[in-house]
């Protein structure tokens, strides 16, 4: 049964573009090599590893948005209230009395509210009919000032080993969240590839009228996007937060929504939907955080960096014009 | 005389798959020139490389009498040739001056637009046509009609000598199909040549001189119009004889019908707004019910109340004995409903997806266990889809947009068929599909019945409701007026049932 086992080609295949981001990303090596002092030292991938998983964990949800034709703008603030709720959670006096239940809530309780972002995103934007820009944009106004009010504005500092391994923990001494990056990206794969619920989601991003004339569940699946986008996200929040042993509400996750859409279309997902590329939105993601990691690492300013963001966004879309030729 | 547009021998492959082999063309000035020919002939690969869309492989292309290397759509149009297509490339919010001049516009100190001189310009320009209308509203107030016209207006006042007309008439009505005619006329008087594409054979009769057929990517035949036939037409595109057809009657439904079982589905009294108000029905298994009527009389909005996409406010609809509507498509196809919707590409094709997926897309529930689609018994049940139909397809994988019209429209049957439902409603199968996939389209559809399914078909030609249809629910401004049953029908107790509804509506508008 050899045709049975093939995977199925359609708006999942990797074409042309996938093989630009592939050159893209080894012009990047190559140059990091050839001027980047140190470039070719562990210490430099544990780094860029365990700066790509949030990136790549994030643009992974955005993918699946925009596969519908949607956006997230909320992802970031999303970051930031699920940090923002772990460490409250683990540090209380519960927290403190039951340490293991604590950390177990300090999981749950982040990603459940997530979550629920997700939900609000989902019914805004297939109940309500609300254009998703605006609202996502609700969350990502308002998403970030509840963190802050939750936390009266402090930074939150911590030492707890065992949330922290989310962030600093090895497997096969490669830094766990790139682990769990991967993990994420498989089975999203599959679920993309292998399941009606996939199936639904690349047919309501090609054609949503049709999609619904044939019986497909359009509410259902869009609003499921959006609270697999928020649930990465928090996800995400929850890592860095874990990196960093403090939760700045300020500062986790910030200008997060421009890099995970970044990462998304230069890994090929299409702003109108019908596609979910998924490990391309890693190789978007790991060029973007490759190109921040080379102008830093060669004295450019950070804001500079900003700038070479946009750069690329509007390189991608331009490959994106060749598609339907 | 030299011809204002001579192609011949033209050559072009798609990937090895030759698409046109030593095909020809020839267009006199002035002349009204009809293409005709199976999905998948040759026609638009031939427009195409004409207005340089494409690039041939081989062959030449004369415009009056030199030769042409028109490279992209631009240069054809400035080269004088202008293309209508049927998804119209113009602005609907912005006005009619600003579609007509765009790209061109008049300009005063060189910077700014002349907006008096653009409408002016407008206003003339349609008043050729005999078309009065208010320029300075936007292309979406006006019918579909109109923004063709505009459409048609705008290439004229670029001085196009040719232009070419994709199926102009596919979602006019006949009022409005006569104004089209009248400009497509007028354009001929002015000298302007028009290469006329279409389905509708009795339209080249009423207005073209000559007609060109394609078959296969070849040429056929180019007849004039005064000395042909529409069986000899016909049969020129099928490339069969022009008697076997004759004695086979027109189209693919005539024949025994099934017998008829219980109700499957009824309807009473139903209404879900202005646009149908009072629609009754009632289908047995193994019966075609049509739905007669003119544009506007409900037929698709009573079939949207069927498959519970428009909400019933008043009235009852009857599945299986259980009184209710289904809540939605979802919920229409687990009580057994099929839609084949009218608008093949607005609501029918998921263009980037597979012939496969596409396919399979009704269905999915059925092939998915827990939650993960078999893929195996999909490849098969596809399989047999493509091969009990006969689409052309070049493997299931192929995006469907590759596929020509007619071969869409059979996946999307094979798409409801494969659900297996108790009653599927067809919103005009045929439309826009090629003489062959139609006749074979409509076998199918007479097929299915025969095995105690049951149909709901809707269609704009008398031809195939009369001979497809057991019985005809003939509608008038949203309600279901009288009934006609088959044996008896024919095309003029179809028309004469039509016409007198019309008069009593006038009758009731008077009171």
């Amino acid at each position: 049964m050899e045709r049975a086992v093939r995977l199925p080609k359609g708006p999942t295949s990797i074409g042309l573009r996938f093989h630009g981001g592939l050159a893209a990303l080894l012009l990047l090596l190559v140059f990091n090599t050839l001027f980047t002092p140190n470039f070719l030292q562990l210490q430099t991938l544990f780094v860029n590893i365990s700066q790509v998983a949030t990136i790549a964990i994030v643009a992974m949800g955005m993918t699946i948005v925009i596969a519908t034709g949607g956006i997230d703008l909320s992802v970031g603030a999303v970051m930031a209230l699920a940090g923002a709720l772990a460490p409250l959670i683990f540090q209380s006096d519960f927290g403190v009395a039951n340490p293991a239940l604590g950390i177990a809530l300090a999981f749950v309780v982040p990603l459940f509210v997530a979550g629920l972002c997700g939900v609000f995103n989902g019914v805004m934007v297939a109940t309500m009919n609300v254009q998703p820009i605006i609202a996502t944009l609700i969350l990502f106004i308002s998403g970030r000032g509840i963190a802050q009010v939750l936390t009266n504005g402090n930074l939150q500092t911590f030492s707890n080993p065992t949330f922290s391994y989310l962030g600093t923990g090895r497997i096969l001494g490669l830094p766990f969240q790139g682990w769990l990056a991967l993990a994420i990206a498989c089975i999203l794969f599959w679920v993309i590839a292998r399941t009606i619920w996939g199936r639904h989601l690349l047919a309501i991003g090609g054609n949503a009228r049709a999609a619904y004339l044939s019986g497909g569940p359009v509410r259902r699946v869009k609003i499921g996007a959006y609270v697999i986008c928020a649930v990465l996200s928090g996800l995400a929040g929850l890592i860095v937060v874990a990196i960093n042993s403090a939760s700045d509400a300020a500062r986790n996750g910030n200008l997060m929504e421009l890099d995970a859409i970044a990462a998304a279309v230069v890994g090929g997902a299409l702003l109108q939907g019908g596609r979910a590329p998924i490990f391309g939105a890693i190789l978007g993601a790991i060029i973007i955080q490759l190109v921040k990691y080379t102008l830093l690492a060669n004295g450019v300013e950070d804001e500079v960096a900003l700038i070479a963001k946009a750069v690329i966004i509007i390189f991608a879309v331009w490959l994106q014009q060749f598609r339907r030729a | 005389m030299a011809a204002l547009v001579s192609m011949a021998g033209i050559e072009k492959s798609f990937a090895g798959v030759p698409a046109l082999r030593q095909a020809s063309l020839d267009v006199e000035p002035g002349e009204i020139h009809a293409l005709i020919g199976q999905n998948g002939a040759g026609k638009s690969t031939m427009i195409k490389v004409l207005t340089g869309v494409y690039r041939r492989d081989n062959g030449s292309v004369h415009l009056a009498g030199r030769e042409s290397n028109v490279a992209s759509p631009r240069e054809a149009q400035e080269a004088g040739i202008a293309t209508i297509y049927q998804e119209l490339n113009l602005v609907p919010l912005r006005s009619v001056t600003e579609n007509m001049v765009m790209g061109y516009e008049p300009k005063s100190l060189g910077l700014f637009v002349n907006w008096r001189e653009a409408n002016r310009r407008a206003r003339e320009v349609l008043s050729r046509f005999g078309i009065d209308i208010d320029v300075g509203e936007p292309l979406a107030s006006y019918s579909t009609a109109i923004q063709q016209l505009v459409a048609i207006a705008r290439a004229v006042s670029l001085d196009a000598k040719l232009v070419i007309m994709d199926e102009p008439t596919s979602s006019l009505d006949a009022s409005e199909v006569e104004v089209l005619f009248g400009v497509v006329r007028e354009l001929k008087k002015q000298g302007v040549s028009v290469l006329y594409v279409s389905h509708f054979l009795d339209e080249l009769f009423q207005i073209c001189d000559r007609v060109t057929t394609m078959r296969d990517g070849q040429t056929v035949s180019t007849r004039d119009v005064s000395s042909t036939s529409k069986l000899e037409l016909i049969a020129d595109m099928l490339g069969r004889d022009k008697g076997e057809i004759a004695a086979e009657g027109m189209t693919e439904f005539a024949g025994a019908s099934a017998k008829r079982g219980d109700v499957v589905v009824s309807a009473a009294g139903v209404s879900t707004g202005p646009r149908l108000s009072q629609f009754d029905l009632s289908l047995h298994r193994g019966e075609i019910v049509g739905l007669g009527g003119l544009l506007g009389s409900g037929r698709t909005e009573a079939a949207k109340a069927l498959f519970g996409v428009d909400d019933v406010i008043g009235g009852t609809i009857t599945i299986h004995g259980e009184t209710g509507q289904p809540s939605g498509p979802e919920s229409a196809i687990e009580k057994g409903i099929g839609f084949l919707t009218e608008d093949r590409k607005a609501e029918g094709i998921i263009p980037d997806m597979s012939v496969r997926e596409n396919l399979t897309l009704a269905m999915l529930p059925r092939l998915t266990h827990r939650g993960q689609i078999d893929f195996a018994r999909e490849r098969d049940l596809v399989e047999k889809f493509i091969n009990n139909l006969g689409i052309k397809t070049a493997h299931m994988d192929q995006p469907i947009r590759e596929l020509s019209g007619g071969n869409q429209q059979k996946v999307l049957l094979a798409r409801w068929l494969a659900t297996e439902p108790d009653v599927l409603i067809l919103d005009e199968p045929t439309r826009g599909v090629d003489v062959g996939a139609k006749r074979e389209i409509q076998s199918f559809i007479r097929r299915y019945v025969e095995k105690g399914f049951g149909v709901v078909l809707i269609s704009s030609e008398f031809e195939e409701l009369v001979e497809g249809a057991d019985r005809i629910v003939v509608m008038h401004e949203g309600r279901s007026v009288s009934e006609l049953t088959n044996p008896g029908i024919t095309e003029n107790t179809l028309v004469n049932a039509l016409a007198n509804n019309d008069e009593e509506g006038r009758a009731w508008n008077v009171q």
